[in-house]
């Protein structure tokens, strides 16, 4: 099976430091592939890098088969990979609706859409609204009411949930549990789920071992950045997982990488 | 090894017979109080319209109909129609979360290059104010490039381009200004913002319409566009809005370039409202076109607040100032009374923006 999104060889390198290091990467279509590793591994390196927030030095990536250059995150979006950062990346004083729809707006049909350019403001909060009540955030009363109003799971959920409403190819999620506590996070991690149920492949950066190896197909081992090793989670335990990523332990063989 | 989730401890299950209920907060002020932060978080131009209201009211009662008639009222709107257009330029830049202090230099420097073109060089008026025009949005072009792309601070890029436009302004018209009646009997056009009409005891100007359109427009941009979303994100938080999608440059420039070409109509305006092109007037716009979009709930902090407080914060300002002045009471206690409404505008905002905290 040929990788949803693939790069090989990405370098980057930051003056003198080398935050990526000739590193590969490989993603299946409909897996959940988490990215561990310590910090400073070069994890967030290696996402900017195929989701167009830095553009690496050498190296290339393929999506779907295709070559791809992306010099910025709305050129990764337009090719159909959304991010959902760390930071969220929402305006506080700005709705929900506001928010989801940020960057893509709908305008009205007709002189009032083509001339005056009016946005859409109905089928934008309907479509809104059935995409949160699709991944189950029905505790969200109002669709117009601000982000900075919502809970930090809501506000979460809401971040995945634009994600999952616009990304056709490739769903990144960088670190989305971290900020949560047991019952957010549990909410989230069922979100997750029901992404991956519509077949929309997603990278999954944590921290949280249990968080990985409860949801990942595999698990991308990335140390002094590059690929170490790729493993399923049935295969080893999560304390393998740590000993490989801190170098205490030597990783099986990269072969594993491949499906 | 071991299969991975049969040696961990399922924690989870520790929090599944907890209560259901999530952080409960009692809410302290369920009563007026709090419905009052509410509305007024999702308003912002509420505050200023209630004391605009208020302190008409409160001036038609001590006055009467000398304040309290048409032609008294509309005298006011008159009276504000510069800071008016120029505060809407303001609202734009503030609502970026920058600030512009060249508005007043941008406002005259681009009504002197419509009077000397004209007087000067024997351009045709209409051309002429294209060129005054041009002018306006190719100084908010510089501030807006120096802003977005340069990436320095908004109020030091202002405060440069403010002394930089008012000197060029001297150097160029060497000081001098164009007669009111030179300008009536060669170029009317120039003076057209201040053609009056009549509407039964109520004098409005061309320059009134004009603010109360541009305004109007303004709002329906923010509120109803794409644009307008834009430029709220882009002061809510501009790394946010870059990260979800929006062209952060292209929002700032058109902010920067829209803010020049408003004050240019406000530099036609000026000429409408005082007959004469002078290098010398306007000198304290950028000040009091701060001081309307602060008394009207536009959050210096950027990303929050509607220009239709703009609007009543101008107001507000106007009908303070014609109102003291027929109680007869000494100029400066207009002054002070505005300084109050600036720090008490800002206590406000701060309250309503708690219900985020």
């Amino acid at each position: 099976m040929e990788p949803i999104l693939k790069a090989r060889n990405l370098v980057k390198r930051y003056g003198r430091v080398t935050a990526l290091d000739h590193c590969d990467f490989d993603l299946m279509p409909g897996e959940i592939l988490a990215v561990i590793g310590d910090n400073g591994a070069g994890k967030s390196s290696l996402i900017k890098a195929v989701s167009g927030a830095v553009i690496p030095d050498e190296g290339e990536v393929w999506l779907d088969g295709r070559k791809v250059l992306f010099s910025s995150p709305i050129d990764a979006r337009n090719a159909g990979i959304e991010t959902v950062y760390q930071t969220l990346a929402m305006s506080p004083a700005l709705s929900i609706t506001d928010n989801m729809f940020m960057g893509r707006e709908i305008r009205k049909r007709g002189f009032m859409g083509k001339w005056l350019r009016q946005l859409d403001k109905p089928a934008m909060a309907e479509f809104a609204r059935q995409k949160l009540n699709d991944l189950g955030l029905t505790t969200i009363q109002n669709i117009n009411q601000a982000v900075e109003t919502l809970s930090g799971g809501q506000r979460q959920g809401v971040a995945v949930a634009r994600a999952a409403a616009f990304g056709s190819k490739v769903i990144i999620l960088d670190e989305p549990t971290a900020a949560l506590g047991v019952k957010e996070s549990r909410k989230v991690l069922d979100l997750i789920q029901d992404v991956k149920a519509r077949d929309i492949p997603i990278i999954l950066i944590s921290h949280n071992m249990p968080h990985v190896f409860e949801v990942a197909d595999r698990i991308h081992i990335h140390r002094l950045g590059k690929r170490l090793a790729v493993i399923r989670p049935g295969d080893y335990s999560m304390s393998d997982a740590v000993a490989f990523m801190t170098g205490a332990k030597e990783p099986p063989e990269v072969a594993d990488a491949v499906a | 090894m071991s299969k991975p989730n049969s040696n961990t401890d399922n924690y989870e299950l520790a929090a599944a017979t907890s209560p259901q209920q999530v952080a409960e907060f009692e809410d302290h002020h369920a009563g007026f109080v709090g419905k009052l932060q509410h509305v007024l978080h999702v308003n912002p131009s509420l505050v200023p319209l209630i004391v605009l209201v208020a302190a008409i009211l409160v001036f038609g009662a001590l006055l009467g109909s000398k304040f309290f008639s048409p032609f008294a009222l509309t005298l006011i709107l008159q009276q504000v129609q510069i800071v008016g257009i120029v505060a809407a330029a303001q609202s734009l830049v503030i609502l970026t979360a920058g600030i512009d202090l060249s508005v007043g230099a941008i406002m005259v420097m681009s009504s002197v290059v419509m009077g000397q073109f004209t007087f000067r060089y024997g351009i045709p008026a209409p051309l002429a104010i294209l060129c005054g025009l041009a002018c306006g949005a190719l100084l908010g072009s510089v501030n807006g490039w120096l802003v977005s792309r340069v990436k320095l601070p908004p109020f030091i890029v202002t405060l440069g381009m403010w002394q930089v436009v008012l000197a060029a302004n001297f150097l160029y018209s060497a000081n001098e200004t164009i007669r009111s009646q030179d300008i009536e009997s060669r170029a009317p056009l120039l003076q057209l913002f201040g053609a009056k009409f009549n509407l039964g005891g109520a004098v409005l100007t061309v320059g009134v319409v004009f603010m109360l359109a541009l305004i109007l427009v303004l709002a329906y941009a923010l509120k109803h566009t794409a644009w307008g979303r834009h430029v709220y994100a882009v002061g809510d938080d501009p790394d946010a809005a870059e990260l979800s999608g929006v062209n952060v440059h292209r929002t700032l420039m058109s902010v920067y370039v829209l803010s020049g070409l408003i004050c240019a109509f406000a530099g036609w305006a000026l000429i409408g409202r005082i007959g004469s092109v002078s290098p010398t007037s306007g000198q304290l716009a950028n000040i009091e076109s701060i001081t309307a979009v602060v008394i009207g709930g536009i959050s210096l902090f950027g990303g929050r607040g509607s220009i239709l407080g703009t609007l009543f914060g101008a107001l507000i300002v106007g009908v303070f100032t014609l109102g003291l002045r027929l109680m007869g009471a000494d100029a400066q206690w207009t002054y002070l009374l505005i300084g109050l409404l600036i720090i008490a505008a800002v206590a406000v905002d701060q309250w309503i923006r708690k219900v985020s905290a």
